[in-house]
C-alpha cells in the first residue's frame, strides 16, 4: 500500500532514517548527517518533551515576573538553595537561557523539517496523479459493471464528475490504454505545513510584542487623576524598542469606584463586583468622556488598553505638628495584605517640627485576638479603624538612598507611642509632638496599562494554526481510478477503484458515488 | 421551586448518578466475568484474533452461544445504565446551574461533575457509531472516582461568580476544556488497554482471560489516535480562548501562570503523541504511554494547580 504513495510515505521514511548508521567521514558529509538527525522527527519528539519538562519548575517556584516579593522571601528562607537556583534563572524560568535554548532548538528543527517539505509538496501538487494500476480488482475499494456507452464517453463523464468535485484528474495518453486516475486531499499536507509555519508566526508575534510592547501599573485614588507619562507610573516596563518617550498622551480621573462582596456564610468576603468610573480625555485638549472600566472589560486608547487589576483603601488623615501647623490633610494609600483587606501603609512628614513618621494598619472591619493581634474580618468598611505606631526623628529621606513609599526606616527614630483610632477621633501624640486625626477613608483602584502590538498577529497565527491542524488531521489523501474497455458483446466494461493512504474514511462513499454516476449514464 | 429545593434536587441527582453508575460498573464487570468463563476452542479464537476479536462485538459469528449471550446481556445492561446515569447527571448539572443562576462551572465541584458528564458524553456519543461495550468499565470507573471526589472533597455551596469569571469566555473556554477532559480520559483508557493487549499479544496470552474481551492492540491504538486527533485541536482552541480571555481580564494573553504553564505542557505532550504516531519505533506502546502522560499532566493542572499552587486560576472554593 505504501508504494502507491511513495511521496507521502516520506512523512515516516525521513524519521526511519537509520540513526545508528555511521556518519560519512568528510566534514560536509558529517554536517549533512548532523542536520538530518537534527531535523528528524525523533529529535523533534525529544525536544518537545524537553520543552514540557523545562516548563515545570516555573509553575512550582515563584517567578519574578508575577510575584517578585515571594521570590525574595523564598531566597531568604533557603540561604543555600535560594541564591543557587536564582543564579541558574529558576526564578525567571521563561526568560532563562536554557529555556530559550530548548524552544529555539525546537523551532530550528521544525523549520529545518518543514522547509524541504514545502518544496516537495509544491512539486507533488504540480505533478499529475500517477498511472492507473493494471489490476484494479486488488484495490480495497472496487466495483465493476458494464454500460452501453462508448469507453471514451464513460471516461469523459468520470472526468467531469470528478473535476466538479475538485479531484485532480489525469487521462491516459492514446497509447496507454483507456483509463483515468484522480487524486484528492493535498490539503492534508498543506494544513500540516500551515500549522507548523503558523507556530513560527506565533513565536515571531510574541517576540514583536516583547520588543515593541510595554506595560505599567499605577494606583489612582478616588477623585485623583492620572496622565500617561512615564513618571506617573508606580512601575513600568517595556521592550527594547518600545519608545517610552512616545506614550499615547491620554489622561483620566477616577471619579467613582464601587466594590461589592458576598455576605453569605458560604462565600463570605468573596468579591462580587468591581467597577471604576473614569472621566477620560483621549488626547490633550480633547473632549472628556465618561467610561466604565471593569474586570474583563478594559478600555482601549490608541492601541493601549487600560485594565482594572486591583483596589484598596486610602484612609484620610489630618496631621498637625508641635507648632499646630496642618502638615497633612489627605488620603494615604494603604496596601491590602489579605482577602479581608487588612491593609498596611505609612505616613512620612519630614517637614513637620519635629519630623513625624507613622506605620499604620487599616482594618475595614476590625477584630482583635490575642494570637493575631488586630486584623480585619470582612473586606467592606463596616467597622473601620486604624492602628498607628508613631515615630519621630530622622526619616532618612535626605540620605540619598531611594526609599519605598510603603515602608519607613525607623533605625534613627524614636517611638512615640501606639494607638488605635476610628473615624472622627484624634490622637494627641505624646510629648506634644502634634495630633493625628482619622477623617474617614476613600478607595483606590490600581490599573494596568498595556500596549502589545504582537497580540493581534499572535491571534491571527493561532487561528491559522488551528485551521491547519484540522486540515492535517481530518483530510485524507486518496486516489480513485477508472479503467474501461470494450467487451466482446460490444458493451463497455467499467472498473472503478479507490485507495486511501491512512484510513478509508469517506472514500467508499465516494467510489460508490462515482460508480452510480457512471452506471446512470447507460 | 425555591433555591434550596433546587440545590437539594441537584445533589440528589448527582448521588443517584453515582448509584446507577455503580450498577453499570458491576454490569460491565459481570459481562467480562461471564465471557471469561467460556472456553473458546483455540482454532476459532486464533482465526479471529487479527480482526480484533472481542466476545462483546456483536457481529461475531459465534456470538450466539449462551455464555457469550450472558456476557453481552450484562454489557447491554451496563450501557443502558450508563445512558441513564448521564441523563441523571445532566439533570444534576442543570439544576446546579439553575440554582446558581449561571453556568455551573464556578468552582471545582461544579467543574468536576460537569467533566464527569463530559467523559460519559464523549463515550456515549462515540458508542452510537461503534460498539464500545468493552470500554464501558474503563469509562465508568474514572467517572465514578471523579464524582466520588466531587461530593466528598470538593463540595461547595453554590455562589455567584467572582468578577474575574463574569465573562462569556467562561462558557467558551471552559466548555471546550470539559469536552477535552472527557476525550483525554477515554483516550487514556484505550491507551492503557492497548498497552495491556500488546503485552498479551507478545506473550501469546491475548486470547485468554480478560484480555480476550478487547479489540487488538493495533485497533486500540487507532482508537486512541482518533480521540486525540479530535481533542488536540479542541484543546488548542481552549488554550487560545483562555489566552483571549486572559488578555481581557489581566492585560496579557500569556503570563506563564501555573495554570497556563500546565495547559501548555499538556498541549506539548499531546503534540508529542501525534508526532510519535508517525515516528517509527514510537507508534505502539510508547505513543500509548504518551497519551496516558497527557492525561496525567491535565490532572496535575486541574487538581495540583487549583489546590496547591498560588495561581490566578485558583477558583477552587474548597
Amino acid at each position: 500500500m505504501s508504494t502507491q504513495f511513495a511521496d507521502d510515505a516520506r512523512e515516516t521514511t525521513t524519521t526511519t532514517d537509520p540513526a545508528p548508521s555511521l556518519p560519512p567521514l568528510s566534514t560536509a558529509g558529517f554536517g549533512r548527517w548532523m542536520w538530518r538527525q537534527f531535523t528528524s522527527m525523533r529529535t523533534a519528539l525529544i525536544l518537545l518533551f524537553l520543552l514540557a519538562f523545562v516548563s515545570i519548575p516555573g509553575s512550582i517556584l515563584p517567578q519574578r515576573g508575577t510575584n517578585p516579593v515571594l521570590v525574595e522571601q523564598w531566597i531568604d528562607d533557603a540561604p543555600t538553595w535560594g541564591p543557587l537556583l536564582d543564579s541558574w534563572g529558576f526564578f525567571d524560568v521563561y526568560a532563562a537561557p536554557w529555556f530559550a535554548a530548548v524552544y529555539l532548538l525546537l523551532f530550528i528543527s521544525l523549520i529545518g523539517c518543514v522547509l524541504p517539505r514545502i518544496g516537495q509538496h509544491w512539486k507533488t501538487m504540480r505533478t499529475p496523479p500517477p498511472v492507473a494500476p493494471r489490476h484494479l480488482g486488488r484495490m480495497p475499494e472496487f466495483d465493476q459493471f458494464t454500460v452501453e456507452v462508448a469507453p471514451g464517453e464513460v471516461l469523459d463523464s468520470a472526468q467531469e464528475y470528478l473535476s466538479s468535485r475538485r479531484w485532480r484528474v489525469r487521462r491516459s495518453a492514446p497509447d496507454e490504454g483507456m483509463w483515468l486516475s484522480a487524486e484528492k486531499g493535498y490539503l492534508r499536507e498543506t494544513g500540516n505545513l500551515v500549522f507548523h509555519l503558523a507556530l513560527v508566526g506565533v513565536l515571531i508575534a510574541i517576540a514583536v510584542g516583547g520588543l515593541f510592547g510595554w506595560r505599567g501599573n499605577v494606583i489612582v485614588k478616588e477623585g485623583s487623576g492620572f496622565s500617561n507619562t512615564l513618571t506617573q507610573y508606580d512601575a513600568w516596563g517595556g521592550g527594547r524598542l518600545s519608545g517610552p518617550e512616545n506614550l499615547p498622551p491620554f489622561a483620566f480621573t477616577l471619579e467613582d469606584f464601587r466594590v461589592e462582596f458576598d455576605r453569605s456564610e458560604a462565600q463570605l468576603g468573596s468579591p462580587r463586583l468591581f467597577e471604576a468610573d473614569v472621566a477620560l480625555q483621549r488626547e490633550p485638549g480633547g473632549e472628556v468622556t465618561s467610561e466604565r472600566i471593569e474586570v474583563n472589560y478594559p478600555i482601549s486608547i490608541a492601541g493601549a488598553k487600560v485594565f482594572l487589576v486591583g483596589h484598596g483603601y486610602a484612609p484620610v488623615f489630618t496631621v498637625t505638628d508641635a507648632q499646630g501647623r496642618v502638615v497633612l490633610d489627605d488620603s494615604v494609600v494603604f496596601l491590602p495584605q489579605d482577602g479581608n483587606f487588612t491593609s498596611t501603609g505609612v505616613i512620612k512628614i519630614p517637614d513637620a517640627v519635629p519630623p513625624i513618621g507613622m506605620q499604620g494598619l487599616f482594618l475595614p472591619t476590625t477584630a482583635l485576638d490575642e494570637v493575631r493581634g488586630p486584623f480585619s474580618i470582612f473586606p467592606e468598611a463596616d467597622d473601620p479603624s486604624v492602628f498607628l505606631s508613631a515615630w519621630t526623628g530622622d526619616l532618612g529621606l535626605d540620605s540619598g538612598v531611594p526609599q519605598s513609599i510603603y515602608t519607613i526606616e525607623t533605625e534613627n527614630m524614636e517611638q512615640l507611642g501606639l494607638r488605635a483610632i476610628i473615624p472622627g477621633q484624634t490622637w494627641d501624640l505624646p510629648e506634644g509632638a502634634g495630633t493625628v486625626g482619622l477623617e474617614g477613608y476613600t478607595r483606590w483602584a490600581s490599573f494596568q496599562i498595556a500596549f502589545d502590538p504582537g497580540k493581534e498577529p499572535a491571534l491571527f497565527f493561532s487561528v491559522l494554526s488551528i485551521l491547519g491542524l484540522l486540515a492535517s488531521l481530518f483530510i485524507r489523501r486518496r486516489r480513485v481510478w477508472v479503467r474501461v474497455k470494450t467487451s466482446e458483446n460490444g458493451t463497455t466494461l467499467v472498473e472503478v477503484a479507490g485507495l486511501a493512504r491512512t484510513e478509508a474514511g469517506e472514500l467508499p462513499v465516494e467510489v460508490a458515488g462515482l460508480a452510480t454516476e457512471l452506471k446512470g449514464r447507460t | 421551586m425555591n433555591a434550596i429545593d433546587l440545590a437539594e434536587a441537584s445533589n440528589v441527582a448527582v448521588y443517584a448518578t453515582m448509584v446507577t453508575l455503580t450498577f453499570a460498573m458491576v454490569a460491565f464487570a459481570v459481562s467480562f466475568a461471564a465471557a471469561r468463563s467460556v472456553d473458546v476452542p483455540v482454532g476459532v479464537s486464533s482465526s479471529k484474533q487479527q480482526f480484533g476479536s472481542s466476545v462483546l462485538v456483536a457481529d461475531q459469528p459465534d456470538a450466539g452461544s449462551s455464555p457469550f449471550e450472558q456476557g453481552r446481556r450484562a454489557a447491554n445492561i451496563g450501557m443502558s445504565l450508563t445512558w441513564l446515569s448521564s441523563v441523571l447527571l445532566l439533570i444534576g448539572v442543570t439544576l446546579r446551574g439553575m440554582w446558581a443562576g449561571r453556568v455551573p462551572w464556578g468552582n471545582m465541584y461544579e467543574f468536576s461533575i460537569t467533566s464527569a458528564l463530559g467523559v460519559l458524553g464523549v463515550f456515549l456519543i462515540w458508542s452510537i457509531k461503534r460498539d464500545l461495550r468493552w470500554l464501558g468499565l474503563f469509562v465508568v470507573i474514572p467517572t465514578l472516582l471523579t464524582l466520588g471526589l466531587s461530593v466528598t472533597v470538593l463540595y461547595t455551596e453554590a455562589a455567584q461568580l467572582v468578577p474575574a469569571l463574569k465573562s462569556y469566555w467562561l462558557i467558551i473556554h471552559v466548555s471546550a476544556a470539559i469536552v477535552c477532559a472527557g476525550a483525554f480520559t477515554v483516550a487514556a483508557s484505550t491507551a492503557g488497554l492497548a498497552i495491556a493487549r500488546t503485552r498479551g499479544e507478545n506473550k501469546g496470552t491475548a486470547d485468554k482471560g480478560l484480555l480476550r474481551n478487547f479489540p487488538s492492540a493495533e485497533r486500540l491504538q487507532v482508537l486512541t489516535y482518533r480521540l486525540v486527533a479530535f481533542s488536540f485541536p479542541l484543546w488548542t482552541f481552549s488554550v487560545i480562548a483562555g489566552a483571549i480571555w486572559a488578555e481581557n481580564a489581566w492585560g496579557r494573553y500569556w503570563g506563564w501562570d501555573p495554570k497556563e504553564t500546565w495547559a501548555f505542557i499538556t498541549w506539548v505532550v499531546y503534540a508529542g503523541y501525534l508526532h510519535a504516531r508517525s515516528t517509527a519505533g514510537w507508534r505502539g506502546d510508547r505513543a500509548s504511554w504518551i497519551a496516558i502522560l497527557g492525561l496525567v499532566t491535565f490532572l496535575i493542572n486541574y487538581f495540583g494547580v487549583n489546590m496547591f499552587v498560588n495561581s490566578l486560576h485558583s477558583y477552587a472554593g474548597v
